[in-house]
């Protein structure tokens, strides 16, 4: 075992899940995960499209609401009302005191369009976590200088690039100083000279020892960045484990297959 | 052209303009509040409601607002309930049938620019609130009505101007805003066409102002789009 893969087993556990399903309708997308992250490691999800790693990232905060299993963070579980058709939220306060821990990096950025980046950046420490607004602004723009946008601090998002905004919206999250950074295809919706500027400040982040879960088609960040990789196939687990010795293949068929398929279409 | 008469028909129809604003307030506010009212019925998880508010907005929007006015005015004395009512004092008055009509027709009308301008509210934009832990009135307040109003108010801004341009049919049941002091002059001097000329400007002044006043607001809630302007 490596020196940092004992270091973490000795962390304790960020996020937990068991048994987690969901379904729409008829139809299962996750088929019972057991999955922990531990604090500081920094795991990315693959799957091919339509193997739930979306649906399961977006479970860990709640925008989807699990079907069955359950949901621990920070030991903490989170209380839900499962069991009928219509899952609910059973604690609103928990689960948005639990948001602002476990925040959340859209593919689309999704940054709120009639505000400027700096309110933005302020508008959930202000608002929800009801911090000191001098204070908060300090701190974000000192998170702005590093993901590099201090030039764009009062520009409204339709003025920046799709790079710009996609820092910005990794920028929001950080001001929040959530305990999980959960990140959903960062990248996707980039343009290709775009990916790099975002990639470089996650690699920052992962540096600096946060707990990060990153769904994304980025093969070499995944290999090279994170801790461990989480395959999923057809909503289960397919594999998982370390990043070097999975993608030297030989570890699983089906990851190997998953990989070889990503390269060829990619040459392509 | 006989200037003195102009100038005189001007000063004249001014004295019908507080009233003529005064109906038009009191009408967009009242019908404002019941807009509300009415579009969350229409939004709403049980069918009785969802059936009321849409039948409401087919209503007041699918018939002529003269007609309503002649209706309220004329039709609710006819009820004998109503004129031993505690409502009957304002019933039988023209100016408040008056306000009733003008805030039941906006009431639909508005409860329509309501509900589109809440569901062109980006629905990723809400989902980054919930995703921040906002809920509840927080996330409305914050994020889903900014966003609403600033989708809404332009259309909005028409339905005022229409409402204004509405006050001028109370006319008929005897009310003396601005149309009202019109008829009164050409029926005593038989100058229709300067008078009619120069209340149609009156009006158009007031049109414009209310025109100035909506883009100034527009360009000051838009800032986030300025740049596409050019």
């Amino acid at each position: 075992m490596s020196v940092i893969a004992a270091e973490l087993s000795t962390q304790a556990s960020a996020i937990a899940t068991l048994g987690l399903r969901k379904s729409y309708g008829e139809i299962e997308v996750l088929k019972g995960i057991d999955f922990t992250a531990r604090e500081g490691e920094v795991v990315s999800i693959l799957g091919a499209s339509g193997s739930g790693k979306s649906t399961f990232l977006r479970c860990l905060n709640l925008l989807e609401l699990p079907s069955a299993g359950s949901l621990d963070i920070f030991g903490e579980r989170v209380k839900l009302r499962l069991g009928t058709s219509d899952p609910r939220i059973a604690d609103r306060k928990q689960v948005d005191r639990l948001r602002t821990e476990v925040a959340m990096v859209f593919q689309n950025f999704c940054l709120w369009s009639h505000m400027t980046v700096l309110e933005n950046l302020m508008e959930a420490p202000v608002h929800v976590q009801g911090r000191n607004q001098a204070e908060v602004r300090e701190e974000a723009l000192s998170v702005l200088e590093r993901v590099g946008l201090t030039h764009r601090v009062n520009a409204y998002p339709a003025q920046l690039s799709g790079g710009q905004q996609q820092r910005a919206a990794i920028a929001r999250a950080l001001v929040m100083k959530p305990r999980v950074l959960l990140f959903d295809e960062p990248t996707s919706a980039l343009d290709p000279e775009l990916v790099g500027e975002v990639l470089k400040v996650m690699r920052d982040l992962a540096a600096e020892g946060r707990t990060m879960l990153i769904v994304t088609h980025e093969m070499a960040f995944a290999r090279d960045v994170s801790n461990r990789i989480l395959f999923l196939e057809e909503g289960r687990i397919g594999a998982q484990g370390d990043p070097q010795k999975l993608f030297a293949g030989g570890v699983s068929d089906r990851f190997d297959q998953f990989v070889r398929r990503f390269n060829e279409s990619a040459v392509r | 052209m006989d200037w003195d008469f102009l100038t005189d028909v001007f000063q004249q129809l001014l004295g019908g303009v507080p009233l003529t604003l005064q109906l038009s307030l009191m009408a967009l506010v009242a019908g404002f509040m019941l807009a509300i009212v009415i579009a969350s019925a229409a939004s709403s998880r049980y069918r009785l409601f969802r059936w009321i508010g849409n039948a409401h907005v087919e209503i007041f929007r699918g018939t002529p607002l003269l007609v309503q006015i002649f209706l309220i005015y004329y039709g609710l004395g006819q009820i004998p309930g109503l004129r031993q009512s505690v409502l009957w004092p304002f019933l039988r008055e023209p100016y408040w049938c008056a306000i009733l009509a003008l805030a039941l027709n906006t009431s639909a009308y508005t409860a329509e620019i309501i509900r589109g301008a809440l569901q062109a509210v980006p629905a990723n934009e809400i989902e980054a609130g919930r995703a921040c832990g906002m809920s509840g009135l927080l996330l409305r307040r914050r994020v889903t009505w900014p966003i609403a109003i600033r989708q809404g108010l332009p259309v909005y801004g028409s339905e005022v101007i229409l409402m204004l341009k509405a006050t001028s049919l109370t006319s008929i049941i005897t009310l003396i805003e601005m149309t009202g002091i019109a008829h009164k002059l050409i029926s005593s001097t038989y100058r229709v066409m300067e008078i009619f000329a120069v209340t149609g400007a009156l009006y158009l002044t007031l049109t414009f102002l209310i025109s100035l006043a909506f883009s100034l607001i527009e360009r000051r809630l838009q800032r986030h789009l300025a740049h596409r302007r050019n």
